[in-house]
């Protein structure tokens, strides 16, 4: 059953933004800067854990889990220090997939260049 | 819209109507299928959430490691392969075809960031790699940690109050 949600629900993610996309002039950095907006206030009452636990991996690929990560770091984070705990502990869970994306660009970037 | 009201070929001296114009320029406008492009990123973008609980599955049995850390891994495998084929040329025309359905997955992200490295390469590694690697990943991350923040100080409010 996974499977199947996984494929609905990041098909349907997808199928939404380029509905958005092919419809009016936002450009797709308007829309995933938007969907992690929609991600983040999602988890304000723990809508999209619901999801993951429904769907499982297809809920962690779209760009909205980047912004249910960022909020849900914080609130664990809050628990524990109080309101600063929102600053510190921010990043806590999306550390690892920044990290890597950086990594990942700075070795591919020093051995390939741009094809034109 | 029309500056003459006919057109007169130069070669032939034909005279072509507002119709036929017309007619011509909607011939030779690309057809802008939406509805294929609806359907390519439903499929893509599906086959890509697929493959990402297939990836998490893989994970939990070879490395007997839990569910969380299997999902950590997933996201890097993903991002290696969107920068690895965006280093090699072939995402964006990958992306090209898909739009939506590749871009909304953590690969766009990926791909935005090695793109833009690759893009300013020329203008070194300081003033063009450094200061434009985030140049559109930067928005997704900006938003989100304000929006992350705003929306985490209702939710601790909401919890403090209550």
């Amino acid at each position: 059953m996974y499977f199947i949600n996984s494929f609905l629900f990041c098909g349907i993610i997808c199928l939404i933004a380029e509905i958005i996309l092919d419809n009016t002039k936002l450009t797709p950095g308007h829309i995933t800067a938007m969907f992690v907006c929609i991600g983040a206030a999602l988890d304000t009452f723990s809508i999209y854990d619901f999801f993951i636990a429904k769907v499982g991996g297809g809920a962690l690929l779209p760009i909205t889990s980047f912004g249910h990560s960022l909020i849900h770091g914080a609130l664990i984070s809050a628990e524990a220090n109080g309101v600063v705990g929102l600053l510190i502990g921010i990043f806590d869970l999306t550390a690892a997939g920044i990290t890597a994306a950086i990594i990942f660009t700075f070795i591919f970037t020093l051995i390939f260049r741009a094809k034109d | 819209m029309y500056k003459f009201s006919f057109l007169v070929n130069a070669i032939t001296g034909d005279i072509m109507s507002n119709k036929k114009y017309d007619d011509l320029v909607k011939k030779h406008t690309p057809k802008e299928n939406k509805l294929k492009y609806a359907v390519t990123a439903f499929l893509v973008g599906g086959f890509m959430g697929l493959l990402g609980e297939v990836l998490i599955r893989v994970y939990i049995i070879l490395f007997e490691v839990s569910r969380n850390d299997a999902s950590t891994y997933m996201i890097i495998t993903f991002i290696f392969f969107a920068s690895l084929f965006t280093a090699l040329g072939f995402f964006d025309k990958l992306v090209a075809k898909a739009k939506a359905g590749l871009l909304i997955p953590i690969t766009g992200f990926a791909h935005s960031m090695t793109s833009s490295a690759l893009d300013y390469k020329n203008e070194g590694p300081i003033y063009g790699v450094g200061s434009n690697v985030f140049k559109l990943a930067g928005s997704v991350i900006f938003y989100g940690v304000v929006s992350a923040w705003f929306f985490g100080l209702i939710r601790y409010l909401w919890e403090v109050l209550l």
